[in-house]
C-alpha cells in the first residue's frame, strides 16, 4: 500500500532511463507499454483504495514523519485524473506508433514521452508546492523536447515562444513558492491552510494572485492564452493530442487544488470574469481560423473557461461539475486531435483549402469526428451536455446568471465553429487533389483508427455510465469543499 | 535578509524582465538566466542570515529547507538555459538570424482584417511562406 502512490510516476521514469540506454525502437516500444501499463494498473488500484476506504491515500516517501517527508496525496480528484491521464497517454502512444511519423522513430521520443507521463502523474499526486513545481518542470522539459523534436523551421519558431512563455511561468511559480515559504515557513499543502489564514489579507491575496498567474499561463486562460494556439498546431498530431488533452488540464488541476485548499473563496469574482472572457475569446478565435488543428487548439482555450467557471462558482455542486468536466473534456479533446491526425496522415494537410468531402471517402471517420465534436459543444445525450448542465445548474443555484448566459453563448459558438470544420473538411465534394477512389481511410491506418475508436468509445461510455461517475465526482467535490479532510489525512488527527 | 540581497534580487528581476522584452533570442536567454538567479537568491534569502551553517544546536542557524529547494531550482534552471541555447543555435542555423518571428497564420488573419478596408492588398497573400 505504502509504495502504491509512487508507482504511477516512478515506473515511467525507470522506463525512460532504460529506453534511453537501449535505443532500439522495438525494445523502446515494449518498455514504454510495460511502463505505462504498470502505471495504469497502479492508478486504477489507487482509485479503488480511495473509493473502498472512502478516504485520502497518503504516502510519505522514505518513511519520514509528516512535515519533513516528501508527501504524496491521492484524493478522489487526483486519483480520477491520474487514471484518465495515464490511459490517455497510453492510447496516444499506440496512435503515434501507428502514425509512423518521423518523430516517433527518433531514439529520444520514447524516453521523453515517458518522462512527460511521469511529470503529469507526479503533478496530480504532489502533496507540497515544491514537489508540484518539480513535476511541472519535468513535464514542461519533456514537452519542450517533444514539440521541437523534428527541428523544422515552424517547430523552432513556435517552440521558442512556447519555451520562453513556460519558463516565465515557472519563474513566477517559483517566486510564489519562495514568497509563500518566506511568509509561512512551509510548502506542504496540508500545513499551509492554517498558516496562510494567519497572514494579513493583503499578503494572502498577493500570494494567491501570483499562483493564479503561474497556473493561468499553464492552463491558458484569458489573457495568458496566446501561446497555445500558436504552439500546438506545429507539433506532430500525436504530440498535440496529448498536450491538448492533458497539459493545460494540469494547470486547471493546480488551480482547483490551490483555490479550494489554500485560498478558499479567495478571488472567486475575478475567476468568474476570467472564465467568461476565456470562453468567449477562445471560441471567437476558433471561428476566425480555417485550419482544423488551429480551430481545435482555440477550443481548448474556450473549454478551459468552463472549468475556471466551476472553480470560481465554488461550492460542492460546482466543484463536482468541474471534476466531471475534466473527466469528460480530456478524452473528448484528445479524440478530436486523433481524428485530425488521421486526416493529416492521409491527406498531408488539414487546411480547409486542401481537403474536403472526407465524408464521401470515409463515413466512419466522419462519425468518429462528429460524436466528440457534438459532445464538446455540449449537445445531449453526450457527456459534454451533462458536464455543462452541471455547471449551469450550479450557476443558477448560486444566482450567477451572467456567467451562465456567457457559458451558453460560448457553447452555441462552439457548435458554429464545429460546423465550420464539418463543412470545410467532411462536407461537399472531394477535393480535386485527392484521389476520390481511395476509400476506407480507417482500414488503411488500423492502429491509428483503432486508438481513435477506443477513445471515442470511451467518451460514449462516460455518457452511458454518467450516473456512477457523477456520484464519484460529487464525492470529489465534497472532499474539495472541506479542506480539513485533506489536512487530517496528511497530518493525522 | 540584508538590504544588499534585496537590491540584488531587484536588479536581477529588473534586468531579466527587460531582456525578456527583446526579440533577440540570445537576450531572452540571458534574461531567463537572470530571472532564474533572481528567484534563487530570493529563496535563499528566506532561510535566514547569510554565512551561518544549517546545523542544529549552534548559535544562529539558518533553515536548510530553502537551500535544498534552491539546489533543485538551480539544476532545473541550468537545464532550461541549456535547452534554450540549443534552440537559439538551431534557430540561427535555419533562419540565419536571431529574432523570434511571428506566427504565419496570425499574420494572414491580421492581413485579411486589414484587407477588408484595402482590397488592393489581397494579392500579397502569396508572399507569406506557408
Amino acid at each position: 500500500m505504502n509504495a502504491l502512490l509512487a508507482i504511477p510516476f516512478a515506473v515511467p521514469l525507470l522506463g525512460a532511463a532504460i529506453s534511453i540506454v537501449v535505443r532500439q525502437l522495438a525494445v523502446q516500444r515494449v518498455v514504454s507499454f510495460i511502463a505505462l501499463a504498470t502505471s495504469l494498473a497502479a492508478s486504477i488500484a489507487i482509485v479503488a483504495t480511495v473509493v473502498i476506504d472512502d478516504s485520502i491515500a497518503v504516502t510519505r516517501l522514505g518513511g519520514w514523519p509528516a512535515p519533513v517527508a516528501i508527501t504524496l496525496v491521492a484524493d478522489r480528484l487526483s486519483a480520477l485524473l491520474l487514471v484518465v491521464a495515464v490511459a490517455m497517454v497510453s492510447l496516444v502512444l499506440s496512435f503515434a506508433i501507428g502514425q509512423r511519423a518521423a518523430d516517433e522513430r527518433s531514439p529520444f521520443y520514447h524516453p521523453v514521452y515517458l518522462v512527460l507521463c511521469a511529470g503529469i502523474a507526479q503533478a496530480f499526486l504532489a502533496g507540497d508546492l515544491f514537489n508540484l513545481f518539480v513535476a511541472f518542470e519535468l513535464l514542461l522539459m519533456a514537452s519542450y523536447v517533444l514539440l521541437t523534436l523534428e527541428g523544422t523551421d515552424s517547430q523552432i519558431r513556435s517552440g521558442t515562444t512556447y519555451v520562453v512563455l513556460n519558463v516565465v511561468e515557472s519563474t513566477v511559480l517559483l517566486t510564489a513558492i519562495g514568497l509563500i515559504f518566506a511568509a509561512t515557513g512551509t510548502v506542504s499543502m496540508a500545513d499551509l491552510p492554517a498558516r496562510l489564514a494567519e497572514l494579513p489579507d493583503g499578503v494572502r491575496s498577493g500570494l494567491n494572485l501570483l499562483l493564479l498567474v503561474a497556473f493561468g499561463i499553464k492552463a491558458a486562460v484569458f489573457p495568458l492564452f496566446f501561446w497555445l494556439p500558436d504552439a500546438y498546431p506545429t507539433a506532430p498530431s500525436s504530440v498535440t493530442a496529448v498536450f491538448a488533452g492533458l497539459l493545460t488540464k494540469v494547470g486547471v488541476y493546480a488551480m482547483l487544488r490551490t483555490e479550494t485548499l489554500l485560498f478558499p473563496g479567495g478571488h472567486s469574482t475575478l475567476l468568474l470574469w476570467i472564465a467568461g472572457a476565456t470562453m468567449i475569446i477562445g471560441v471567437l478565435g476558433a471561428i476566425s481560423h480555417s485550419e482544423m488543428k488551429r480551430i481545435l487548439s482555440f477550443h481548448i482555450v474556450s473549454q478551459i473557461g468552463y472549468m475556471v467557471m466551476g472553480i470560481g462558482l465554488g461550492g460542492e455542486a460546482a466543484l463536482a461539475a468541474t471534476v466531471f468536466y475534466l473527466l469528460h473534456h480530456i478524452p473528448v479533446k484528445t479524440s478530436l486531435f486523433l481524428v485530425q491526425g488521421i486526416i493529416e496522415r492521409d491527406t498531408g494537410s488539414t487546411f480547409f483549402r486542401d481537403v474536403g468531402g472526407l465524408a464521401r471517402r470515409s463515413g466512419p471517420l466522419a462519425v468518429l469526428f462528429l460524436l466528440p465534436a457534438l459532445s464538446l459543444a455540449g449537445l445531449p445525450p453526450f457527456s459534454g451536455f451533462l458536464a455543462k448542465y452541471g455547471l449551469v445548474r450550479a450557476g443558477f443555484d448560486g444566482r450567477s446568471y451572467v456567467i451562465v448566459g456567457v457559458a451558453l453563448l460560448a457553447s452555441l459558438l462552439t457548435l458554429v465553429s464545429m460546423t465550420k470544420i464539418w463543412t470545410g473538411v467532411f462536407w461537399g465534394d472531394v477535393h480535386p487533389a485527392a484521389d476520390a477512389e481511395r476509400r476506407g481511410l480507417l482500414r488503411r491506418h488500423p492502429l491509428m483508427s483503432g486508438s481513435a475508436v477506443v477513445l471515442v468509445g470511451g467518451t460514449l461510455a462516460i455518457a452511458a455510465l454518467a450516473g456512477p461517475l457523477y456520484a464519484y465526482c460529487v464525492g470529489a467535490g465534497a472532499q474539495l469543499v472541506d479542506p480539513s479532510v485533506y489536512i487530517e489525512a496528511v497530518l493525522g488527527p | 535578509m540584508s538590504a544588499s540581497l534585496v537590491v540584488l534580487i531587484a536588479v536581477l528581476f529588473g534586468t531579466g524582465t527587460y531582456l525578456l522584452m527583446h526579440r533577440t533570442l540570445t537576450r531572452i536567454v540571458l534574461g531567463v538566466a537572470m530571472l532564474g538567479n533572481g528567484v534563487n537568491v530570493l529563496i535563499l534569502a528566506t532561510g535566514g542570515r547569510q554565512g551561518e551553517p544549517p546545523i542544529v544546536g549552534r548559535e544562529g542557524t539558518t533553515d536548510s529547507v530553502p537551500q535544498a529547494l534552491v539546489l533543485t531550482a538551480i539544476v532545473i534552471g541550468f537545464a532550461v538555459v541549456a535547452f534554450l541555447l540549443a534552440l537559439a543555435w538551431r534557430n540561427w542555423t535555419i533562419s540565419g538570424n536571431d529574432a523570434v518571428e511571428d506566427d504565419v497564420e496570425d499574420r494572414l488573419i491580421a492581413r485579411a482584417g486589414a484587407d477588408g478596408e484595402r482590397p488592393s492588398d489581397v494579392h500579397h497573400h502569396e508572399d507569406v511562406d506557408l
